[in-house]
């Protein structure tokens, strides 16, 4: 502790790192974020609503598809945030097991359940789509198998969490655990490319462009930015949850309960 | 960084290299294993013996759709370009079923070449795009029939 005080104290340190510092501060963090948090709400509702009205209302069918290709609207934005949540996760962790910043930790672990609540989505809007299109609602191909598979990575690091009573220890365990399933990541992206699959190729890359027509990609992108504002206010409104109860007993927090009343 | 971190910092790298490496030797010795079907071309490169289950995965080439009078069974050759097998299947087709499309059959060959599916899924491509577009693709001479890259 004298060691980090001792570092905020020199007066060299830039406007970004003093920033990276306070925000490591649980009271610092709890009054930082609970300023915005309503506006990320906000955002969200307003893009995926947006989004959404373009998308089921007004927007086309598909030429061979029909209307069953709306499922593209929620299918897609949460299969790419099941995958970025993770790597968000797996990043926070890494920091968490070098650094040991409480906050980080109490980020990676918090993410872990919004994460596997995008997971189930997609399993579950995939699988709803695939029945008419395809004609089953499962098969084990590769893409569908590692998207499972992340599932039970998610449902692991959850379970791991809960199951050690020291929050501290438990943040470790779970953070290597994560750390470690990360490798899942790049065999669910690329599982259409190294292996034949049920399920096509990638529609869109970053520099290859998009073989979605504008009036359906248009939608369901603003859907997958409403998406990452979710996952931004869920996740901050849960680490400070998370955070007055870790420290219950702790003086910042009577403080702020204390302003509250 | 302290040399605590340091030592952290390492040790983690480490577990991440090793799990790396573990995962990459699973990944190449797996490969084959993974294939979810064959292609024609993996077919007669490799022969699968008749009666073997396996899937076989392609395009229904255009104009080979050929259904039995007042039944269910439909005959068809799923090709990939330069090889083609001809496969026959009784029961209900998916909606997206169509020439061109491509298909994955899950049954195995009978003596004579003939590929008896017992479950036909019509494979997507990864393009979607309303019906006015599609036509006019058609139209100027894009014909819009799924391409196989895998």
């Amino acid at each position: 502790m004298n060691t980090k005080t001792a570092k905020i104290a020199k007066p060299r340190k830039n406007a970004l790192v003093m920033f990276i510092h306070k925000m490591g501060s649980p009271p610092w963090f709890y009054n930082f974020t609970g300023k915005f948090i309503p506006w990320l709400w906000l955002i969200f509702g307003v893009l995926a609503a947006w989004g959404l009205y373009l998308g089921l209302v007004k927007g086309p069918a598909d030429y061979l598809q029909g209307e069953s290709v709306r499922i593209i609207y929620l299918h897609v934005p949460a299969a790419w945030m099941s995958m970025l949540i993770y790597s968000t996760m797996a990043v926070m962790a890494f920091i968490a097991l070098v650094w040991r910043i409480r906050i980080v930790e109490i980020l990676a672990m918090t993410s872990a359940p919004i994460g596997a609540a995008f997971t189930i989505v997609t399993l579950t809007a995939g699988s709803l789509w695939g029945r008419p299109t395809w004609g089953t609602y499962w098969v084990w191909d590769a893409r569908l198998t590692s998207e499972l598979v992340l599932l039970f990575l998610y449902l692991g690091v959850i379970g791991l969490y809960n199951a050690i009573d020291e929050p501290r220890k438990a943040a470790r365990a779970a953070c290597l655990l994560s750390l470690v399933g990360a490798v899942n990541l790049p065999i669910i992206h690329y599982s259409v490319k190294w292996w034949n699959t049920l399920h096509q190729g990638s529609s869109i890359s970053l520099l290859g462009g998009s073989s979605i027509d504008a009036s359906i990609l248009w939608p369901m992108l603003i859907v997958a930015v409403a998406a990452k504002f979710f996952y931004a206010a869920n996740l901050l409104t849960r680490a400070r949850v998370k955070l007055l109860e870790q420290d219950m007993r702790k003086g910042w927090v009577r403080d702020v309960l204390k302003e509250k009343n | 960084m302290t040399p605590t971190r340091k030592r952290r910092l390492i040790a983690v790298l480490l577990i991440l290299a090793g799990v790396g490496i573990a995962s990459t030797i699973a990944f190449y010795s797996l490969q084959e294993n993974m294939l979810y079907f064959q292609s024609p071309s993996d077919l007669a490169q490799q022969p699968i013996p008749p009666g073997r289950q396996f899937r076989l995965g392609g395009l229904v080439k255009p104009g080979t759709v050929e259904r039995q009078e007042g039944g269910l069974a439909t005959q068809f050759v799923v090709t990939d370009g330069p090889k083609e097998v001809l496969v026959e299947y009784v029961g209900i087709l998916p909606d997206l079923f169509r020439e061109g499309q491509g298909v994955i059959a899950r049954g195995s060959l009978d003596g004579t070449g003939l590929f008896a599916a017992s479950e036909v899924l019509a494979k997507h491509d990864e393009n979607y795009m309303p019906p006015e577009v599609a036509d006019a693709l058609k139209e100027t001479g894009h014909v819009s029939y799924p391409k196989e890259d895998s």
